[in-house]
């Protein structure tokens, strides 16, 4: 095989493709019969009050940004986890001390409450 | 060399050889033969998929005391084909206010983030899309896509429960994704490689890394389900309060791929179990015969898509906060205490006899998870003695 990533775009490319086929299919051979009632927005018969991008809860947004930090430093880990083997075990105990330091960051916004559904 | 040893060299010689017949020129069929390889590597994973609609409805018919589908075909096999019919001939509705290209371009992102995992997946010892040295990031990556494409729907359905049902998904899978992704490191340290067919075969030539890492492979299989958005953890779905969740305002195929995308992405995440803790297609004679290594992947890919079937309709829902505080506070300080005594023992007893070894990374587990139940054990006591009248209400 050439080169892997080539393969990768190849099957990224052909991967979103081929879902369209069907709903290309659909649409052409569906019934088309909009009208007003069928394409309200659907809230179990009530009426919609109001506009549907409601403003969300900010502790979604805590949660993301603890995530952010811990998904950057798996990127680090990753590199550090495949040299494993290769290296003195010195870089063991630097790795520990990497992961320590991130979770003293957990524990930081347990104790300030930032993890309570509240 | 003929087809029971090497089957996909065999194809593509002959392939190879017939359109240079043909008069084509060496890199056009190669080129030709790559893409049809990737077209009928994606096709057998969609017929696959077909099926495991119809597995996922007789299966939950018999949790639920029910028959399930047996009108069409033998034991009903042939159901998932009128079904799709139906989906496809079905009115495609859009609601009004929505976002029109994001909502169409959601389904389809859906169903690809799923299928692309496909292309790293060693079924067989020589049947695999490509063999990638960054594997197990490009299966982080396709699954944010898969996150990506729950937002898009939630957002542009215009439609506040889809919002919601969106929102709740969201903050599941991200949070889920780290234990997930703490538990990759731990096949990855054992191996010293992040590609697929290097973490099989290491298993191939040792033992499972289920019994160097049985942990391991619990805290993976949690929250892949939670990762996959299924119960216990479908709170995107929530039928008793938001219908169905960000994929509410879909109907016919659109609808028919979000469905199809999960239960690919369970049969997937099933598989990916077997690859990195029960031996990938390793099996007797799997090594030889490629095509008995591919039976083997299926029965365990098949076996992981069940014990997450089984989980989903024996399990009831749980709530937000109880889900997120148990990946924050739970499973993410365990998995990477997990991490730690993982590299530990691993560096430490590398050079020690391979049984040792072996003994020393399934005690160290054991050891780490006992720690863990009596720390729970001694918490939840503290709590109760705390609250002396709770127990006798």
């Amino acid at each position: 095989m050439q080169n892997p990533w080539i393969y990768i775009g190849l099957f990224l490319l052909i991967g979103m493709l081929i879902p369209v086929a069907p709903l290309a299919i659909a649409a052409f051979i569906a019934p088309k019969k909009p009208n007003p009632i069928k394409q309200s927005t659907y809230e179990c018969g009530m009426e919609t009050v109001g506009d549907s991008w409601v403003q969300f809860k900010a502790q979604y947004y805590v949660f993301a940004l603890v995530f952010l930090v811990f998904d950057v430093e798996t990127v680090f880990l990753f590199p550090w986890a495949v040299s494993l083997n290769a290296l003195p075990v010195f870089v063991l105990v630097e790795g520990i001390i990497f992961i320590l330091i991130l979770l003293a960051g957990l524990f930081y916004t347990w104790r300030k409450g930032m993890l309570e559904w509240a | 060399m003929n087809f029971w040893t090497d089957p996909i060299k065999v194809l593509y010689d002959w392939l190879m050889s017939l359109f240079g017949g043909w008069g084509m020129a060496e890199p056009l069929a190669n080129t030709l033969v790559t893409l049809l390889g990737i077209v009928v590597l994606i096709t057998i994973a969609l017929v696959l998929d077909i099926f495991l609609v119809w597995i996922e409805r007789k299966v939950v018919a018999r949790f639920q005391g029910r028959l399930g589908p047996n009108r069409v075909g033998p034991f009903g096999i042939f159901q998932p084909f009128p079904d799709i019919i139906k989906l496809v001939i079905k009115e495609d509705i859009t609601p009004d206010g929505a976002d029109k290209v994001v909502f169409n371009i959601a389904p389809v992102l859906s169903a690809g983030s799923v299928i692309i995992l496909w292309a790293v997946l060693p079924i067989a010892s020589r049947i695999y899309g490509v063999d990638l040295n960054v594997a197990a990031l490009y299966i982080i990556a396709a699954g944010a896509l898969g996150t990506l494409s729950v937002i898009m729907a939630g957002w542009s359905s215009n439609n506040k429960y889809a919002l919601l049902g969106a929102f709740r998904q969201v903050a599941a899978m991200i949070s889920f994704e780290i234990p997930m992704v703490a538990m990759l490191l731990v096949p990855t340290i054992l191996v010293g490689s992040m590609s697929l067919n290097a973490i099989t075969q290491a298993q191939v030539d040792g033992v499972w890394f289920f019994w160097l890492s049985p942990l391991g492979s619990l805290i993976f299989a949690i929250s892949a389900i939670a990762e996959l958005g299924r119960s216990p953890f479908d709170l995107n779905e929530g039928e008793s309060e938001i219908v169905s969740g960000y994929h509410i305002e879909y109907s016919g195929m659109k609808f028919g791929w979000f469905y199809a995308g999960e239960l690919l992405h369970a049969f997937t995440f099933g598989g990916f179990m077997a690859i990195f803790f029960f031996g990938g297609w390793h099996g007797p004679w799997a090594e030889e015969y490629p095509l008995l290594g591919a039976f083997y992947f299926v029965l365990k890919a098949l076996f992981g898509y069940w014990v997450i079937m089984w989980v989903k309709y024996t399990v009831p829902r749980i709530r937000i906060d109880h889900m997120l505080a148990f990946n924050w506070k739970f499973l993410t300080p365990l998995s990477f205490a997990l991490l730690i005594v993982t590299a530990t023992v691993h560096v430490l007893m590398r050079d020690a006899a391979f049984w040792l070894y072996v003994a020393a990374m399934f005690t160290s587990n054991l050891l780490l998870g006992w720690l863990t139940v009596e720390i729970l054990r001694s918490y939840t006591r503290e709590k109760r003695e705390a609250v002396p009248s709770a127990a006798h209400h």
